[in-house]
C-alpha cells in the first residue's frame, strides 16, 4: 500500500488547514464516574468492579458528585459557561466492552460551553474557541489475542472492565482556522495547554501514556482563501504531543496530494501509527446512529449559582497567566524561556528559585544535568528523585565553594541514589573540595617530581603543558580540588 | 380449611409474634400449597424452599431469643421474577436470562430480609414485564385462579395468580404501564403502583427506567400497606429515588376514613370499548364511597386519550437501551460461540434466540423511535404529551382529592385470545398508564364480579400522596365486604371453580 504525499510547504501554499481537536481527560476522582469502585489506572482485569459498572441487569448508577466539581472547574479555566441545568445522555451502540451497550455520556446538554483558551506558539498567540467539556464514562478494555493485536485477526478477545466507568471529561474545540503552516503545531501546543492545564487543577494524572489524557485530531483542508471547509478525517491514537504533530502534518500531506490530484478526502476515522502513517477506520458516511435519549436513571444536574463561585475561587492560576508572570520576572529570552516550558520544567524552576536558587542556576541544573538524567531514565524531569529544594542547596553549595561542577554532579548521583540531601552526599561520600594548601601544595610537589619532563617544558615557557599536571593533582585528590587552584599552584611552583 | 392460608399477611405476622404459631409452620404451609395448586395455576418460575424455610427458622430463632420482631416477620412472599436476589434464579420471564444468579441484592430485597418476611420464590411474568397476560412469558403461561382458562394478567400474572391462589399472603410486582394494578384487577386482589421514586428500582431489572414503580401486591388494602412501609423509602443507590419521608400508609389503610374527600370520576376512562358488567361494578363502588361520605365529582383529562399512544413510544425507546446489555458477553443465554463467529455474530444470534416476539417488537419499535430523523416526530412528541397528562392530573387534583376509574375495561380475557393482536392486548393498559406517565400513584381494589370474573376499581392520588390510596381503598374494601358478607376471594372459595383451591386449604 502506497500513499501518495504532497510537500508539506506546498500544500500550504495551496490550502488553509482547519482543525478540530476532541480531547478526553481521564479525572483523578477516587471512586468512578457512577458507582463507588476505586478510580486507578491498572489492576488486577475485572477486580475493579461491581454490579454498577458491569452493568449487571438491576443496577444503577449515581452521579460521583467530585466529578461534576472537577467538570465545572475545568470549565471554569476553559472560560466556559457552566450550565444551570443540564443532564446525561445515553449513547447507544452495542460494543463488548460496553457493559450496558451504551455510554452515559452528554449530549446536547454539556456542563461547559462556549469558552476560550489562548496559546502561544513561537511566540504568537492563537485564541482557540472552546465548543463545549462534557462529562461522560470511560469504556473497558478489550485485548485482542493473535499475532497481530489487532481485532480483524485476532484469536480470540479478552474484557477487562476496571477502567469501566472511569469519569472523562471530553473537551472539544470549535474548528481551527488561520493557523496555516502552523497547524500542527497549534494541536500540540494546544494539548500541551491543556496538560499543564489538568495539572495546575489537579483533576488528572494527565499521562498520555497511560490513556488519561488522549486527543482525537481532526482536520480538513479547503483552497486557499476559501470559506467552506474541506471533508474532514479525524485521526484517533494520538497518545504523545510529538505525535499530535506528526500526525496532522501527515494528514495534511496526505489531504493535499489527493486533493491536488484531484481526488477527494473521505471523511473517515484513521488511525494513527507510530511508526508515522494513518490508516482508515469506520467510514463516517455511514456512521452509526447513537440514538441518544436523555439518561432516564439520572436526574438532572443542577449546580447553584453559589457553587459554581465557590469552585470558581479554588483556581489556580493557570499556566497561561503563570507562564507570562514568570518571564516577566526571570527575564530570561524568549528561547530561553520556552525551553524550560517545552522540557516541563517550569514548575520545576518555580520551586528552586523559590528555594533560593537563581533562575539562571535552577534552569541550568533542570535543563542540563538533570534533562539528561531523565533522559536516560527514561522519565519525567518531575519524576527525578530530586526535589527542587534539593537542587537549590546544590547550588548553595557550589556557590560557597564546597563544591565543583564535577563533584555536583556526583552529589546528584547520590540524592538520586536516595542518600539524603546534598549536604548528607557530601558528608557520606566525603566530597568537599579541598582547599587547604598545604595538601595541595604538597600534591603539586609530587605531581611535579613524578612528571619532570612536563615540568621542564611549562619552565621553559610551555604553559599550556600545565594540563597534564593539573590532571595528575586532580586524580591524585579524586576530584576534590578546585582545578583553577591546582593550576594557580602549579604555575606558582615552577615559576 | 387451613386458616394459615387464609389469614392475612397482618393476621400472620400477629399469630407469629404471639408465638401461635412458627413462621416455619407457615412457611411450611404455603410450600405445601404451592405443590399442591401450582400445577393448574403456574405461577412460580422458581420455588426457593430450603432458602425460605432457613429465613422462617432465622425469624423463629429471633422471636425465641426475645428480640423485637419487624411487623410482617416471619410472613412469606412471592417475588416477581424480576427483583435480584443474591444467588436465585432472576430470569425476567426471559429465556437469555435462563441459569443467570445474581451475584447482589435488589434494595428492596435486603429490606424484606431485614424485615424477615420469608421468600417462597419467583413468580412469572411476561418476558421483561412486557405485556398484560403472562402469555409472552419465555417458559409458560400463568393461568388465572378464577377460571383456568383465563389470563391472570400481566406482566405480574404471577404474583396476582399466586396471592389469589393462596400460595402466598403477599407479592411483589413492578408497574410500568399497568403491571400490577391490571393483574390484581382481573385476580381479585389489591395491586399498588407507588409514586415513582417511592420505592426503590435498584436491582430490579430495567423495562422502561422512567415509568418502572415497584410496588406491594396483597389480597387486602392493610396487608399492602405494610408490605409497602417495609419496601419504601428513600434509597441512595437509585438517583430517582425521593428523599422525602414515606406517607402512612398503614395508618390510612387502618383509618379508611373518607368523610368529605372529594373522588374525581374521570370522564375520559370509561364509555365505549368498556364492558357493561365492569362499567356496572364501577358504578355500585362510587355508590359505596358516597354511603362513606365521599363527595363524587366528575373531572375531565382530555389528554388521557393519547396516552396509550405515547406510552407506546417512551417505553419502547427505553426499552431498546435496557435490553441492549444482554448480548451474551458477561452473562446468561450465549449462543453460535463455535471459536469461528465474531463477537458482533454471537451477540445477534444470541439476541435473536433469546428474546421472544413481544420483546423484539419492543426493541425496533424503540429503536426506529430514537433514530435520527425521527426522535422529534415521535420520542419527543411523546414526551410533551406526558407533560399535557400531568397538567390534566394537575388540573383534576384541584378538584378532586383522588381520581377514579375501572383498572381495565373489561375482565380477564380468554388465554390465547388477544395472543395476535398486540393492540388489542395494549387496551388492558388504557386505565393504568396515565398514573405511569405521570409519576403518579394508583391502586386496584376488587369491586366485584362480571360474569363470574373479578372487576377492578382503580384510585389515583398525586405524587407523595399514596396513603390517599389507602384510606380510599380501604373504605372500599371495607363497605363492599359488608355487603358481600366476605372477602372477594370467599366468593371463589365458595363456587365449584374454586374448589381445587381447597385442596390445601383444608
Amino acid at each position: 500500500m502506497s500513499v501518495e504525499l504532497y510537500d508539506f510547504d506546498q500544500a500550504m501554499a495551496e490550502f488553509d488547514p482547519v482543525l478540530g481537536l476532541e480531547v478526553h481527560v481521564e479525572l483523578n476522582t477516587v471512586s468512578k464516574m457512577f458507582c463507588s469502585c476505586a478510580n486507578v489506572f491498572g489492576g488486577e482485569p475485572n477486580t475493579r468492579t461491581c454490579p454498577v459498572c458491569l452493568g449487571l441487569p438491576g443496577s444503577l448508577p449515581v452521579v460521583n458528585a467530585k466529578a461534576i466539581e472537577s467538570a465545572i472547574r475545568i470549565g471554569l479555566a476553559l472560560n466556559c459557561e457552566i450550565a444551570p441545568w443540564c443532564r446525561f445522555a445515553r449513547k447507544n451502540y452495542f460494543y463488548p466492552d460496553m457493559t450496558k451497550d451504551f455510554q452515559t455520556s452528554q449530549y446536547d446538554e454539556p456542563i461547559a460551553f462556549n469558552g476560550w483558551v489562548e496559546i502561544d506558539v513561537d511566540g504568537e498567540p492563537f485564541r482557540i474557541e472552546i465548543e463545549r467539556a462534557h462529562m461522560e464514562e470511560d469504556a473497558g478494555k478489550s485485548v485482542h489475542v493473535g499475532l497481530s493485536g489487532r481485532i480483524g485477526d485476532a484469536d480470540y478477545s479478552l474484557l477487562d472492565y476496571n477502567r469501566a466507568g472511569t469519569p472523562l471529561v471530553e473537551i472539544v474545540t470549535k474548528p481551527i482556522t488561520g493557523t496555516g503552516a502552523k497547524a500542527p503545531a497549534v494541536a500540540k501546543a494546544y494539548v500541551a495547554f491543556l496538560r499543564d492545564l489538568m495539572l495546575a487543577l489537579g483533576v488528572s494524572d494527565v499521562r498520555m501514556e497511560q490513556g488519561s489524557l488522549r486527543c482525537d485530531a481532526n482536520v480538513s483542508l479547503m483552497p486557499k482563501g476559501a470559506t467552506q471547509f474541506g471533508l474532514r478525517t479525524e485521526t484517533k491514537n494520538v497518545n504523545s504531543l510529538r505525535s499530535i504533530e506528526a500526525a496532522l502534518h501527515y494528514e495534511i500531506r496526505r489531504q493535499a496530494a489527493l486533493l491536488a490530484g484531484g481526488g477527494k478526502v473521505h471523511q473517515e476515522t484513521r488511525h494513527w501509527h507510530e511508526e508515522g502513517h494513518t490508516t482508515p477506520g469506520r467510514s463516517k458516511e455511514t456512521a452509526e446512529d447513537y440514538r441518544y435519549f436523555p439518561e432516564p436513571d439520572l436526574v438532572p444536574v443542577a449546580p447553584s449559582p453559589e457553587w459554581i463561585a465557590e469552585l470558581r475561587e479554588t483556581l489556580p492560576e493557570l499556566p497561561d497567566r503563570k507562564r507570562k508572570r514568570l518571564k516577566a520576572e526571570w527575564g530570561f529570552a524568549d528561547q530561553e524561556f520556552a525551553d524550560i516550558v517545552n522540557a516541563g520544567a517550569l514548575d520545576l524552576i518555580e520551586a528552586t528559585v523559590a528555594a533560593g536558587a537563581s533562575p539562571a542556576a535552577g534552569r541550568k541544573w533542570w535543563l542540563t544535568e538533570l534533562a539528561r538524567r531523565a533522559n536516560e531514565a527514561g522519565c519525567e524531569l518531575a519524576e527525578l528523585a530530586i526535589t527542587p529544594a534539593q537542587v537549590a542547596e546544590l547550588q548553595a553549595l557550589v556557590e560557597a565553594g564546597t563544591l565543583n561542577d564535577k563533584l555536583a554532579r556526583q552529589v546528584i548521583d547520590g540524592v538520586l541514589a536516595g542518600e539524603g540531601s546534598p549536604s548528607d552526599v557530601v558528608t557520606g561520600r566525603g566530597l568537599a573540595v579541598v582547599s587547604d594548601d598545604s595538601a595541595l601544595a604538597a600534591a603539586v610537589e609530587r605531581a611535579i617530581a613524578a612528571n619532570p619532563e612536563v615540568a621542564e617544558r611549562i619552565r621553559s615557557g610551555k604553559v599550556q603543558a600545565v594540563g597534564a599536571l593539573i590532571g595528575a593533582v586532580m586524580q591524585e585528590m579524586r576530584g576534590q580540588a578546585d582545578a583553577a587552584k591546582v593550576r594557580e599552584l602549579v604555575l606558582a611552583t615552577l615559576s | 380449611m387451613n386458616e394459615l392460608l387464609r389469614a392475612t399477611a397482618s393476621e400472620l405476622a400477629g399469630m407469629i409474634a404471639d408465638g401461635e404459631v412458627s413462621s416455619r409452620e407457615v412457611t411450611q404451609t404455603h410450600l405445601d400449597q404451592i405443590a399442591a395448586v401450582d400445577g393448574r395455576v403456574n405461577a412460580f418460575l422458581h420455588v426457593a424452599a430450603d432458602r425460605a424455610l432457613a429465613a422462617a427458622d432465622a425469624v423463629d430463632a429471633q422471636r425465641a431469643a426475645g428480640e423485637q420482631l419487624s411487623p410482617l416477620a416471619g410472613v412469606p412472599l412471592a417475588m416477581k421474577d424480576i427483583f435480584c436476589a443474591q444467588g436465585m434464579p432472576t430470569t425476567c420471564g426471559s429465556r437469555i436470562l435462563e441459569g443467570w444468579l445474581p451475584p447482589y441484592d435488589a434494595t428492596i430485597t435486603s429490606r424484606l430480609a431485614q424485615a424477615g418476611v420469608v421468600v417462597l420464590g419467583k413468580t412469572n411474568m411476561d418476558e421483561f414485564a412486557m405485556g398484560s397476560s403472562t402469555e409472552n412469558s419465555g417458559f409458560f403461561v400463568t393461568h388465572n385462579p378464577w377460571d383456568n382458562t383465563k389470563i391472570p394478567g400481566g406482566s405480574g400474572g404471577g404474583s396476582a395468580a399466586a396471592l389469589a391462589s393462596f400460595e402466598a399472603p403477599l407479592a411483589l410486582g413492578t408497574d410500568t404501564g399497568g403491571s400490577i394494578r391490571q393483574p390484581a384487577a382481573v385476580t381479585g386482589t389489591v395491586g399498588v403502583k407507588p409514586t415513582y421514586g417511592g420505592t426503590s428500582r435498584y436491582g430490579v431489572v430495567a423495562m422502561a427506567s422512567s415509568l418502572d414503580t415497584p410496588g406491594p401486591c396483597a389480597r387486602t388494602v392493610l396487608d399492602a400497606a405494610l408490605l409497602h412501609q417495609v419496601i419504601g423509602g428513600w434509597d441512595p443507590m437509585d438517583s430517582t429515588s425521593i428523599n422525602a419521608p414515606l406517607p402512612d400508609v398503614v395508618g390510612a389503610a387502618r383509618s379508611g376514613d373518607i368523610a368529605g374527600m372529594r373522588i374525581g370520576v374521570v370522564t375520559e376512562l370509561g364509555g365505549e370499548g368498556y364492558a357493561p358488567g365492569v362499567e356496572q361494578r364501577f358504578a355500585e363502588a362510587l355508590e359505596a364511597l358516597q354511603r362513606r361520605g365521599a363527595e363524587i365529582v366528575e373531572v375531565s383529562c382530555p389528554s388521557f386519550d393519547y396516552a396509550l399512544a405515547a406510552y407506546y413510544l417512551i417505553m419502547p425507546s427505553e426499552v431498546s437501551s435496557n435490553l441492549a446489555r444482554f448480548d451474551a458477553m458477561r452473562y446468561g443465554l450465549r449462543v453460535g460461540d463455535d471459536g469461528n463467529t465474531s463477537a458482533e455474530e454471537v451477540m445477534n444470534l444470541t439476541r435473536g434466540a433469546g428474546f421472544g416476539a413481544e420483546a423484539k417488537r419492543r426493541i425496533i419499535i424503540g429503536t426506529y423511535a430514537l433514530s435520527a430523523g425521527y426522535y422529534d416526530a415521535y420520542y419527543g412528541s411523546a414526551q410533551k404529551v406526558r407533560t399535557l397528562i400531568k397538567r390534566d392530573f394537575d388540573a383534576a387534583f384541584t378538584t378532586a382529592d383522588v381520581l377514579v376509574s375501572p383498572t381495565t375495561p373489561t375482565t380477564a380475557f380468554t388465554i390465547g385470545e388477544r395472543v395476535d393482536d398486540p393492540l388489542a392486548m395494549y387496551k388492558a393498559d388504557l386505565c393504568t398508564i396515565p398514573s405511569n406517565l405521570a409519576g403518579n400513584c394508583a391502586i386496584s381494589v376488587p369491586c366485584g364480579l362480571a360474569d363470574g370474573l373479578p372487576v377492578g376499581f382503580q384510585v389515583m392520588a398525586p405524587a407523595l400522596a399514596d396513603d390517599r390510596l389507602y384510606r380510599v381503598g380501604a373504605a372500599l374494601e371495607a363497605e363492599l365486604a359488608a355487603g358481600w358478607g366476605g372477602s372477594l376471594l370467599d366468593q371463589l372459595l365458595a363456587s365449584p371453580a374454586g374448589a381445587y383451591l381447597e385442596g390445601g386449604l383444608r
